[in-house]
């Protein structure tokens, strides 16, 4: 079955969502992907986003896994040109007029009001996975120590992360 | 001696001259070596990159742009290669920006996918990503943290963040929607005699 179109569909829908970060997007991407289309399972797509944030760039290079599944290597270009074409142009065509609306007043009221409402998308993203990734008292400890050593301490997040898959193995490994 | 004196005050200038000779390979490759080397997040790379060591923007250029990259849909990172290419050759820029940052990382993600989908039930891995996925969810929660503290202009947001939390996870409005209403209502709330009264703070 050629799953190309509803690919395109799904992430340039996705792609439009993504205000503030990748993460804004993730409820939604999480009923699209997983209980609409079925191209994974939601542990699938904990696991891969997870993942994603050891890869370089911008940290939504797991939605290429996602194409790649579900329609090969078409597949992987596809989601890769739906979810960052459209806010591509966006962008393109904004910068300029933004420049120009420096002195109009609400261009700040836009800015300020935006920022809590893509905050708290993040916060949403973020709940709505840890329904799947924080399942019991380790997983729980592991998230929160990640947390307070990036707020005390400047550590790359990736070494964290990968930090994490250590203490993974040595915890959840059955015995 | 008077040329010497002269010349911080011609830096914009400058580097506006740099950025005219770039060119569209140029682009290409530096995104391409932020794209493969920018682990745990983008921006810090980004202004290393382009402002410190290319300098094609400078460090006011860049935070106008990263904030208009922010208030955007899209991801900091690609919005950000779209912007400083589009300054630098136009149309074109854009593209091998956007291109550059996207390549490594998405071709490691094509391969880890694979590998994921053949060995991801191995129990070994299974335990492994656990861990993982858990990090990830304090990784997030330090980016709200540290966004809240830095975007946040006046107390009353906290309720606006609470009411897009409860709106999405709550009431399932789903993501438009939500982003819509509460967009708007905070948008109005921040008016510009509001803003102004709320950027004049330090």
């Amino acid at each position: 079955m050629n799953e190309i179109p509803a690919l395109i569909r799904v992430f340039a829908y996705l792609s439009i969502l993504t205000v503030g970060g990748g993460m804004a997007a993730f409820p939604e991407m999480k009923i699209l992907t997983v209980d609409v289309h079925e191209w994974l399972t939601f542990p699938q797509l904990i696991h891969l986003y997870s993942v994603g944030q050891m890869a370089p760039g911008p940290n939504m290079m797991m939605i290429v896994s996602i194409g790649q599944w579900a329609g090969g290597i078409l597949g992987a270009i596809a989601v890769l040109a739906a979810f960052f074409g459209p806010t591509a142009v966006l962008a393109f065509m904004v910068a300029k007029a933004w420049k120009k609306l420096e002195k109009w007043p609400w261009r700040t009221s836009i800015q300020q009001g935006l920022a809590p409402v893509s905050i708290g998308l993040l916060l949403a993203g973020c709940f709505s996975m840890a329904k799947g990734a924080v399942t019991g008292t380790e997983t729980a400890a592991i998230a929160v120590a990640v947390l307070l050593i990036l707020m005390q301490y400047k550590v790359n997040p990736a070494l964290l992360v990968l930090a994490s898959a250590g203490i993974g193995i040595l915890t959840f490994m059955p015995k | 001696m008077a040329d010497f004196a002269a010349k911080p005050a011609l830096q914009p200038g400058e580097a506006a001259g740099n950025a005219a000779a770039v060119s569209i390979w140029e682009i290409f490759l530096e995104f391409l070596i932020i794209g493969a080397t920018s682990f745990g997040g983008v921006v810090p790379y980004l202004r290393g990159s382009l402002v410190t060591k290319r300098q094609w923007i400078d460090d006011k250029e860049f935070v106008e742009m990263l904030s208009i990259s922010q208030s955007l849909p899209g991801l900091n990172a690609t919005n950000m290669a779209v912007l400083v290419g589009e300054k630098l050759r136009g149309v074109m820029g854009s593209i091998a920006g956007i291109i550059g940052i996207c390549l490594p990382g998405g071709l490691l993600m094509f391969i880890v996918g694979i590998f994921y989908r053949h060995h991801g039930d191995h129990t070994f891995i299974t335990a492994a990503l656990k861990g993982v996925a858990a990090a990830a969810v304090g990784l997030i929660l330090s980016t709200v943290v540290s966004l809240s503290k830095k975007s946040l202009s006046h107390n009353f947001d906290f309720v606006f963040m609470a009411a897009t939390v409860i709106a999405v996870n709550r009431l399932h409005l789903g993501v438009p929607r939500t982003l819509v209403v509460v967009g708007i209502l905070a948008i109005l709330f921040h008016h510009p005699r509001q803003a102004q009264k709320d950027s004049v703070k330090p």
